[in-house]
């Protein structure tokens, strides 16, 4: 099935018009269906409430929604910001051709983790109080602020590559801003991405030592640094076969060097932190958080840091390995702090929590709406591409399948 | 003068006066589910006897004295902490620590994230599930009477003296003085841990047996994300500060970047 619409962009004298596309394949389909039962679920959940659609409870308040949708959406949304400290900052160029896929990927991330954040909070018409009533000694304070900040931020600078088809009066405005909204908009993140570390330092004693830490807040910052290249290379192997379009493996790897670079950052203050603390004995107690903690270490990031530096990055397959091994980790670590850092604590007088199906059915929704949202604005908008800007008046119609303008 | 509340465990009788009082003046629904709990059932149970609608609970353990089980009940509530870890953690300041004692919350600045309940050192937090718009419930320690010179509902009832209302320094010299002459353990609990309460519990048998967090820390929860707040805003413009000189830097006679 093909969707093409064609509107008229600007009314007057010079009439130019704009085409919209979407093709659907079964993929597609399938994002669709999952996106729908979520919607459902999500209308259940406004009605009905949290109780009818989750299992959280006293004992465990947070869940499923705030690990995967929160913590892991923010931390892999994380490529963005990275990116553009890579590119825009250090103007490292070599790196630009991703540049506009992993800040599309970021913000397409932050709308998910904002959306998520609607449905999760129990009275999410109050969403505004933080804005006037201040409770500035939270840590989720910051983290609200940053959070949605940002995601405003994000939308501009997508605006930017947006106007170069539609609106484009705008365009050399929000060109001009460009430089602040890229200081802003890495500032930003590096913040909130420490901050949500730092969430879990309030609970004290309640969190497995292997991971409460003081390190938290730069534990969360340099995995969220390190995942970017990951996702990164996953986003860019997944959008090339839907898309058909393969990005270098010399700008792949490149990304890759300097997260592995983070990655032994990483480890090496890990293994102070466990030095510093005392933590050893825990880490090689071969109990359940030992094995996950153990894990997490071995797979997420010592393996992909000897793939980043040996030849094994050379080829797709070895940069696919580091990105799925890099991502897992990091959603592994992500879902530790939470579930396997506090299980005991939480557990201790006979309290339990497993996800319920609605409760994944509304996560996976959320992603699948992601997926086709960028689908659809890498077709319609230069993101992939060779980046020169394009003039809707000098172009014709490429091809039949690649359509963005019409005279 | 702050106010607080000494529970003398021994003292009780498990007649729950107290939890009808606090039903019947905070207007507490009456709760389907609670019908046929008993005091040992509720100790059992993770929620510890707290609901969005019973702020107290009358819980029966059985810990040992000298070397045999004894019947001790013990009253669950709010602890309302001198510093409070709900009070900070709350983004939309929905929760408030009074001069007076009490820790209150006010339902139409709180946006339901639950950070409260994740930060509270003593679980004491509940929230309701099955509201379609849930707020967070706990013990509030009766604010207005307390505001108005008057004793909380609980301990306005109790016919044993197992628990009293007074100035909390008077009842913690109180409490010292009961220790020694009864051969309490020597422990308040309440006057350190997690900075010190409001509440505080004095008992004749190990208070780890009773299912209170004995190896809470005696510092004031806040504290530990305190100087990481205070440090963000500096720490933001300075960092903003070096990526505005990098991007001037290196943006220096170069094409701009489409």
């Amino acid at each position: 099935m093909e969707l093409v619409t064609t509107v008229v962009s600007r009314a007057g004298a010079k009439m130019s018009s704009v085409r919209w596309k979407f093709r659907m394949t079964p993929m597609r389909w399938v994002f669709t269906g999952i996106a729908s039962a979520a919607i459902a679920v999500i209308l259940v959940r406004f009605v009905l409430g949290l109780g009818a659609t989750t299992n959280l409870n006293d004992q465990w308040p947070w869940g499923l929604w705030i690990s995967f949708d929160v913590l892991l959406g923010v931390a892999l949304a994380g490529g963005g910001y990275g990116t553009a400290l890579i590119v825009y900052v250090l103007r490292r160029d070599k790196f630009y051709p991703i540049a506009r896929s992993a800040m599309l990927t970021s913000l397409l991330g932050y709308i998910v983790v904002v959306l998520g954040l609607l449905i999760e909070v129990g009275q999410w018409f109050n969403f505004w109080r933080p804005y006037v009533s201040w409770g500035h000694a939270s840590v989720l304070f910051e983290v609200f602020w940053c959070i949605s900040c940002y995601t405003v931020i994000q939308i501009l600078e997508f605006c930017e590559v947006g106007t170069e088809k539609v609106f484009k009066g705008a365009h050399k405005y929000l060109k001009k801003a460009m430089p602040v909204m890229l200081i802003i908009g890495i500032t930003l993140p590096t913040l909130h991405q420490s901050s949500l570390g730092q969430l879990f330092y309030l609970m004290v004693g309640k969190v497995n030592p292997l991971w409460w830490t003081a390190f938290l807040p730069v534990f969360f910052l340099l995995s969220s640094f390190f995942v970017g290249a990951g996702m990164i290379v996953i986003e860019s192997t997944l959008a090339g076969k839907a898309l058909n379009h393969k990005v270098e493996i010399p700008v792949l790897r490149g990304l890759v060097k300097i997260s592995a670079g983070a990655m032994i950052l990483y480890l090496m203050l890990k293994i102070t932190d466990m030095v510093v603390r005392g933590t050893f004995a825990n880490a090689f107690a071969f109990d359940l958080p030992s094995i996950m903690f153990l894990s997490e270490l071995t797979f997420g990031v010592i393996i992909p840091i000897i793939i980043a530096f040996s030849s094994l990055s050379s080829t797709r397959k070895g940069l696919i390995w580091f990105g799925i091994l890099t991502v897992s980790g990091v959603i592994m670590n992500r879902f530790d702090v939470l579930f396997t850092g506090m299980g005991k604590y939480l557990n201790q007088y006979g309290g339990s929590y497993v996800p319920a199906v609605s409760e994944f059915i509304v996560s996976l929704g959320l992603v699948s709406i992601a997926c086709l949202a960028y689908l659809f604005l890498a077709e319609n908008f230069n993101i992939l591409g060779n980046h020169g800007s394009e003039h809707a008046d000098d172009i014709e119609i490429k091809d039949g399948k690649y359509a963005s303008t019409a005279k | 003068m702050a106010k607080g509340v000494l529970v003398d465990i021994p003292k009780c009788i498990g007649c729950e006066s107290c939890s009808v009082a606090c039903k019947l003046w905070n207007e507490l629904e009456w709760d389907e589910q609670e019908k046929n709990k008993t005091a040992i059932d509720r100790a059992k149970e993770p929620n510890n006897g707290l609901w969005p609608e019973e702020w107290t609970s009358i819980n029966r353990y059985d810990p040992e004295k000298d070397g045999e089980s004894v019947a001790r009940y013990v009253k669950a509530q709010c602890m309302h902490c001198e510093d409070p870890a709900c009070v900070s953690s709350c983004f939309s300041k929905a929760f408030q620590k009074l001069p007076e004692g009490p820790v209150i919350y006010d339902q139409s600045l709180c946006v339901g994230c639950r950070y409260c309940m994740m930060a509270c050192p003593f679980d004491v937090l509940r929230y309701e599930w099955k509201k379609a718009i849930p707020g967070v419930r706990k013990c509030q320690m009766c604010a207005t009477r307390v505001a108005n010179n008057q004793e909380t509902a609980c301990t306005s009832v109790c016919p044993t003296g197992a628990i009293i209302f007074g100035d909390r320094d008077q009842l913690l010299a109180e409490a010292k003085k009961r220790i020694k002459e009864n051969g309490y353990v020597d422990r308040v609990f309440g006057e350190k841990e997690a900075g010190g309460t409001s509440w505080l519990y004095i008992s004749d048998t190990p208070f780890e047996q009773m299912r209170f967090r004995t190896d809470v820390t005696t510092k004031p929860l806040p504290s530990y994300t305190e100087g990481y707040m205070k440090a963000t805003p500096f720490v933001g413009v300075g960092w903003a500060a070096i990526l505005a000189g990098l991007y001037v830097f290196n943006n220096k006679g170069k094409e701009p970047l489409d």
